[in-house]
């Protein structure tokens, strides 16, 4: 492996502006990373013929000091981003050979910043999945092995390409989207950082959607200053995106390094249920410790709705997702299946288009919106959702951001029985994270630690609505403390 | 709420998804099981809660009503499956 693969963005861009290194000679290091990681399955597609191209665009304009902030960085995308001439599918069989006329908004800030293009990254079929298996091309593998274990264990989902693509060096960062948890969970299972902004941050402008109230994109990094430095670019009001918010983007990295002296930090009780995993318990004690060794106060919090947050996010989620997968129709783009008459090409593409996972959610979805059960269903999910949001909103009066894990367990091997055999097993892998999309928070998490079978953990960070500042203040402490040693 | 084998099907007809008679059982079975795991809302009183349709606190804005994209015709036909003059490409509909 290059070292220049191990550079962080920071460290690259630094090392670009002082003409160390050339942004060719830096993507081709990770042309031949990507190339030679391919058991990892982290890209769908590769495309390192615009990335080479894109690079030596990024040199001419060093040459010329007009580089933009993430000039010559080399970036892997989550397949959910339409980006122009390059092929996008969404990991599904049903947009198979979709080749976008038009660029994300998000893809197109850090296109105009000056990244490079390496590839598509896996992921689970329209996002919806929590391990990576439901992508049409195989689950990507997370580069972590358990001690003494030979067996691929999963990246996490529903950004697993995108986190074990960071963890493996096979690109410098990566795009991501988290609707309930997929920025978060992954990046913990792969033992890298991952922010999910406050929704409405950043425009989900040609974004495929999944659920449009809570789908919100991120970067996925080697580190905490990454993320900030990837999100200053990623966010901002676009007239694109209805939801997206007109308030001022703040420099997150200002917020890096600074004393926490005095910051309320949140300990919710509902996030340690009894049989809560040994390892990650200890972890997120390690934490709290590490906060209050550095003058922050620590509160006791209720967040009374938690237990309730995964029914919610399951009608709310699919409801949404039956809505907007109903455009996949066969005519228009991605694969048809023929059938004598219009219904039955509707039928046929549909049914060989779209996975099991995706399949069920669809059902779901319709099933809640159906007349006479909307009310039963999908107005009572609205309803507990804005007591989930209460929740957190009476909590942040008494604290300034909230400590939790990121999620139950780490990494587990590709194939478990117990989480293919029954989804609500694969759901509950959301459990400390779907409360945040469900109040629209940002929040971020790290790696804070290794389980006792040498998997990474991570912790979450939450913060107040639109104050990611605070959030990345927080996570900058941790991380300085924690001392993580990464792949 | 318990969901029987015709709703089961009117379900996935209304989704355009087609299940094979073999397997109609299974999804009534898996769709009961996660039914019955939603049902746990029930134990929330919700009476005086209005629903959250939008996290977003800003107000929807309204633009100028004026054209802002358009003719973008080949584009929009770019990947069809089946298109011909500039129209995508179905089977007749009209008996």
């Amino acid at each position: 492996m290059s070292d220049l693969v191990k550079l962080t963005v920071t460290q690259a861009k630094k090392a670009l502006d002082d003409k160390k290194i050339s942004s060719v000679e830096l993507t081709k290091a990770y042309v031949a990373q990507m190339e030679n990681n391919r058991n990892l399955n982290a890209y769908v597609l590769e495309t390192p013929d615009i990335a080479l191209k894109q690079a030596e665009i990024s040199d001419a304009k060093y040459a010329a000091n007009t580089a933009g902030a993430l000039e010559g960085i080399p970036m892997g995308i989550k397949d959910l981003f339409c980006t122009k001439g390059i092929r996008t599918t969404a990991c599904s069989h049903i947009l198979d050979g979709f080749v976008p006329p038009y660029e994300s908004t998000v893809t197109q800030k850090l296109l105009d910043a000056g990244i490079n293009v390496l590839g598509k990254l896996n992921m689970d079929e329209f996002a919806m999945g929590g391990s990576n298996e439901t992508s049409y091309y195989g689950p990507a593998v997370n580069p972590w092995k358990a001690k003494n274990s030979d067996a691929n264990l999963v990246a996490g989902g529903s950004s697993g390409g995108s986190a074990a693509a960071v963890s493996a060096h096979l690109c410098a960062v990566a795009t991501a989207t988290d609707t309930g948890g997929s920025i978060r969970q992954p990046s913990a299972f792969c033992g890298v950082t991952g922010v999910k902004p406050t929704y409405g941050r950043c425009s989900r402008y040609g974004i495929i959607a999944f659920a449009s109230s809570l789908d919100q994109a991120g970067p996925i990094a080697q580190n905490v200053e990454d993320c900030a430095l990837l999100l200053k670019v990623m966010a901002g009001y676009d007239a694109k995106d209805s939801t997206s918010s007109l308030k001022e983007v703040p420099d997150f990295c200002a917020a890096l390094g600074q004393d926490i002296k005095g910051l309320r930090i949140g300990i919710p009780a509902e996030y340690r249920p009894e049989g809560l995993n040994a390892d990650i318990a200890a972890c997120w004690d390690k934490g709290v410790e590490m906060l209050k060794a550095r003058g922050a106060e620590i509160v006791n919090i209720s967040l009374p709705h938690t237990k309730y947050a995964l029914a919610t996010y399951y009608i709310i989620a699919p409801a949404e997702a039956s809505a907007n997968l109903a455009r996949y129709d066969g005519v228009r783009y991605g694969l048809r299946v023929d059938g004598a008459h219009l219904e039955d090409i509707y039928f046929n593409t549909r049914t060989e288009g779209f996975g099991k996972e995706v399949k069920r959610r669809i059902m779901i979805g319709t099933y809640v919106l159906s007349a006479g059960y909307y009310d039963a269903y999908y107005v009572k999910a609205q309803k507990v959702r804005r007591l989930i949001r209460d929740d957190f909103n009476r909590a942040f009066e008494k604290c300034d951001v909230i400590l939790t894990p990121t999620a139950p367990t780490g990494a587990f091997p590709i194939g478990d029985k117990s989480m293919l055999e029954n989804p609500i097993n694969m759901w509950l892998n959301d459990v400390f994270t779907v409360s945040v999309n469900l109040a629209g928070l940002p929040a971020i998490s790290l790696p804070a630690g290794l389980s006792a079978q040498g998997l990474p953990l991570g912790l979450q960070v939450i913060g107040r609505a639109f104050d990611e500042m605070t959030m990345f203040k927080a996570a900058s402490a941790l991380e300085n403390d924690i001392c993580f040693v990464r792949k | 709420m318990v969901v029987d084998t015709q709703t089961v099907k009117r379900i996935a007809s209304l989704a355009k998804l087609k299940i094979d008679d073999d397997k109609v059982e299974d999804v009534e079975g898996e769709f009961n099981k996660i039914l019955d795991w939603i049902e746990q809302l029930n134990e929330v009183d919700t009476n005086h809660v209005e629903p959250l349709l939008s996290v977003n606190d800003e107000n929807l804005r309204l633009r100028e009503d004026k054209v802002s994209d358009g003719n973008q015709r080949d584009a929009v036909l770019a990947n069809a499956p089946m298109s011909s003059y500039g129209y995508f490409v179905v089977p007749k509909v009209v008996e």
